[in-house]
């Protein structure tokens, strides 16, 4: 068979757009078992499979999509594992259209193989299990190599830190987890929304951890509670630093402190952390108002903007100051809230946010831009038109325009070389200017993805391996 | 798990309680203050350590039930365990030898995140004046231990059933009055009373220093809930402070923002009392 003619694509099937924006329950439902051995089977079993190329921590893909297609599901959910600590999460967020689907050769002529709808199927399957396997494997796994009787600590319990314990406890260190909220998990747990990203599959993926003997110790803020030095002189030999980016950044422009002006950061974790969409069950409120505008056009935006519709929100809208093109959501999101009636008003962004005499938003004075020439990014830069002022009505404003590396730990840590703009430098392995700290995830690189920051968990837990080794 | 290890009754919505929790105590200073969830349902709240034993392993704070989340806290008892509790944050206040009287203004429940500026300002060898104002002698609290670190404490009740009658600012002007010169101020209490604090120092140009109580989340500057006018600045009181420059802070936007969850906040107190507060959720 030629790969023309091989068979499409299998269809994620979704909640119906008009009932999910009702519900917070995942919007994609998953492969049956039907579709995922016919997705499996599109796989050409490459020889020098291009598509691990593109996975940062480099998931044994040819290897596991056979074990499929043979619907040995055991045999793929064990090659999974064999590189990814969080395959149930990865097969949900990852950028997989610019990640590992990105290089299947298959993709040349067709569409590539949906490695990550089928990552998905068989971690959820692993799941269904009871988890039986991942237990009998991790205690192999501990038991497979000699405790090296060195404690290693991790600050900051997200996918950069979570990834790096898990390595290190394979490998027989003695791992402590330091995290700041009271539960681990870091975006995945406050950011990414429920609809997205069911908390429960993360909680089970992190118990999966502690099952490899990582202690986790929630409400310890790196900076307040303890430092770095101070770890070190309790006896971690190594430290790892995966603090993540949360800190939020706002335009700069008048009127941002109005009430119903709130970062993402704010609506997302009152929301998921804090499950503030089950009020007053739990007892932290959300609100969401009306008329929504939401600045920036990033996986956050998206999942702000879908948050407040499933909140009640009668219109919301994505202001973002360049064209659809140059969004940086990934494209399976920004398809989602067009599905559910998010309106995009794009090549548009406000100068101020106009408030009422009790201090509550009532609109954003706007301008209206285009194109221009490329910037030093690649993309057209976005040119403001003379006159085309104009006012836009909301009574909720929520900003989503990034967020830069938060500071308690690298103030807290002299000695430790920053970047210009407050990230920490760390080297491609994760080494820092501090003999023995090492740094990973977006605290080195500023905001990205998820996968990368497992990635480089990964590569920090090999050059902390080494360091130790050589002690 | 925190236990509390001590719990005192002030008055029918302000309780006292001393809680085990030796990471934090090892670290406290004043001006800090830390977050807290009393179960699953609550809120993460933050409150001011008013008082910490390092030897002992605890934090003493004072809490006001004004809505669901405080009155979770208030219905807890000795014995009972906190299912979090993290600090200490925010900046430390900053502790100098003035070239002069420091006067420290607490009011209401304030005047628990006051005494240990007190207590410090003291050890450092500071005149330390305090002015301490309640409603009505019920309800003023901590007379004693503010007087046990003031070379001078005076007191005020607004219905003159105790001390002198009258409002802390009226006290604060009648010192100025009589001393003429004072080195520093610093007032924490309701915002309002905050805000009529730093208007009567404003024009004696004297530093004065509140303590901002917006709302938060997190407390480690990821949220910007907390967010703070300061001048043209915008801050995030859990990390940039609680701590500001009274002379500098939108106390009229601060008020406001306070208020952003008002319709929910008593949805949220309505479903707690249906519920028979913590019974109904463990
Ligand atoms: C709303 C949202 C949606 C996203 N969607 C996607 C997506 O679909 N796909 C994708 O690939 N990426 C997505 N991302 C980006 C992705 O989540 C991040 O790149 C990734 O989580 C970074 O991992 P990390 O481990 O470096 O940091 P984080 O996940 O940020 O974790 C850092 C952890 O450190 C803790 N911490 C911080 N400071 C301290 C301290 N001082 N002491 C102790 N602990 C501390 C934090 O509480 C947190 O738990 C999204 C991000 C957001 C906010
Ligand atoms: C740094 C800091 C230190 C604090 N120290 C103390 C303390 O030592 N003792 C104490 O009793 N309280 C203190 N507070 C206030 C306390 O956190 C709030 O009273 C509490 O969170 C209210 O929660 P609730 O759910 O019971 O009330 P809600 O029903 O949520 O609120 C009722 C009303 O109280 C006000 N309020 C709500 N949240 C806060 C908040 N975070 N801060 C101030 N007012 C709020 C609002 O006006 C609101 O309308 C402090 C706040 C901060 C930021
Ligand atoms: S982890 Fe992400 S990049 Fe790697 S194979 Fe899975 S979906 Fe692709
Ligand atoms: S590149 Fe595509 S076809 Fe080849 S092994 Fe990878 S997934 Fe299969
Ligand atoms: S409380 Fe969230 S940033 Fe201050
Ligand atoms: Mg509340």
């Amino acid at each position: 068979m030629s790969v023309k003619d091989r068979p499409n694509r299998q269809e994620m099937p979704c909640q119906a757009p008009e009932e999910r924006i009702r519900n917070f329950r995942e919007v994609a439902l998953g492969y049956t078992e039907e579709q995922a051995v016919l997705e499996a089977q599109r796989c050409l079993q490459c020889k020098k499979p291009k598509c691990r190329d593109g996975c940062p921590v480099e998931v044994l893909i040819p290897e596991f999509i056979q074990a499929v297609a043979e619907r040995n599901f055991a045999e793929a959910a064990a090659q999974l594992k064999e590189k990814n600590a969080l395959p149930a999460v990865c097969g949900r967020v990852c950028p997989q259209e610019s990640q590992c689907e990105s290089k299947c050769i298959i993709g040349i002529k067709s569409e590539p193989v949906a490695i990550g709808r089928l990552e998905r199927f068989v971690a959820d399957w692993e799941m269904a299990q009871e988890g039986q396997m991942a237990k009998e494997k991790c205690t192999s796994a501990t038991s497979t190599v000699s405790p090296k009787g060195k404690k290693v600590a991790i600050i900051g319990a997200g996918p950069a830190g979570l990834t790096c314990a898990a390595d290190m406890a394979r490998l027989g260190y003695d791992v402590t987890v330091f995290e700041a909220l009271h539960v681990a998990g870091g975006v995945l747990m406050y950011g990414i929304p429920e609809f997205r990203l069911p908390k429960a599959i993360v909680e089970k993926e992190i118990n999966t951890l502690c099952q490899l003997g990582v202690n986790v110790q929630v409400n310890m803020v790196g900076g307040k509670t303890f430092t770095v030095e101070e770890l070190q002189q309790k006896g971690y030999e190594a430290i790892f630093i995966g603090t993540g980016a949360g800190l939020p950044n706002f335009m700069g422009i008048p009127g941002e402190n109005f009430c119903g002006v709130f970062a993402a950061n704010e609506f997302l974790t009152r929301t998921n952390l804090m499950k503030g969409y089950d009020f007053p069950n739990a007892l932290t409120p959300v609100r969401a108002g009306s008329k929504v505008a939401v600045l920036g056009a990033g996986n956050v935006a998206m999942d702000a903007a879908r948050t407040a519709l499933r909140l009640g929100a009668e219109e919301v809208s994505i202001v973002y100051r360049r064209s659809e093109k140059e969004m940086p959501a990934r494209a399976e999101e920004i398809e989602h809230a067009h599905e559910e009636g998010v309106q995009f008003k794009v090549l548009t962004n406000p100068v101020e946010i106009v408030g009422d005499e009790q201090g509550w938003v009532k609109g954003m004075r706007c301008l209206r831009y285009e194109l221009g020439e490329p910037d030093e990014s690649g993309r057209r830069r976005p040119v403001a038109i003379d006159g085309s002022e104009f006012f836009m009505e909301v009574d909720t404003v929520i900003v989503a325009i990034g967020q830069g590396p938060n500071p308690l730990v690298t103030q807290s840590t002299p000695g430790l070389e920053l970047n210009r703009k407050g990230t920490i430098y760390a080297d491609e392995e994760g080494r820092t200017s501090l003999e023995g700290v090492f740094a990973g995830g977006d605290i080195v690189t500023g905001a990205a993805t998820v996968i990368l920051a497992m990635g480089a968990g990964k590569k920090a837990a090999r050059a902390m391996d080494q360091y130790l080794q050589s002690k | 798990m925190y236990p509390i290890v001590k719990k005192v009754v002030l008055s029918s919505a302000v309780k006292e309680f001393e809680v085990r929790a030796p990471m934090v105590a090892e670290k406290a200073q004043a001006g800090h203050f830390f977050i807290m969830r009393a179960n699953e349902r609550g809120e993460r709240i933050p409150l001011t350590i008013a008082d910490y034993d390092r030897e002992k392993g605890t934090i003493t704070t004072i809490i006001q039930e004004l809505g669901a989340s405080s009155t979770l806290v208030g219905q807890m008892e000795e014995g009972d365990e906190i299912l979090d509790f993290v600090g200490p944050l925010g900046v430390p206040s900053e502790i100098e030898l003035f070239d002069g009287p420091t006067v420290l203004v607490g009011g209401g429940i304030g005047i628990a995140p006051i005494f240990p500026i007190a207590r410090a300002l003291k050890a450092a060898g500071n005149e330390v004046i305090s002015i301490i104002g309640a409603r009505n002698k019920d309800l003023l609290i901590w007379e004693e231990k503010m007087a046990s670190v003031s070379d001078k404490l005076i007191v005020c009740t607004d219905d003159g059933s105790y001390g002198r009658q009258g409002f802390v600012t009226d006290a604060l002007k009648d010192l100025y009055a009589e001393r003429g010169k004072l080195a520093a101020v610093w007032a924490i209490g309701p915002m309002p009373m905050m805000r009529a604090i730093a208007n009567v120092t404003r024009p004696w140009a004297v530093k004065t220093i509140v303590s901002m109580n917006p709302l938060m989340m997190d407390g480690t500057g990821m949220c910007g809930a907390c967010r703070v006018q300061v001048g043209e600045e915008t801050k995030f009181a859990c990390v940039d402070g609680p701590e500001f420059d009274g002379h500098l802070v939108d106390f009229d936007l601060a008020i406001k923002r306070l208020a952003i969850y008002k319709d929910q906040e008593k949805r949220a107190l309505a479903a707690l009392e249906h519920k028979g507060g913590h019974c109904g959720c463990q």
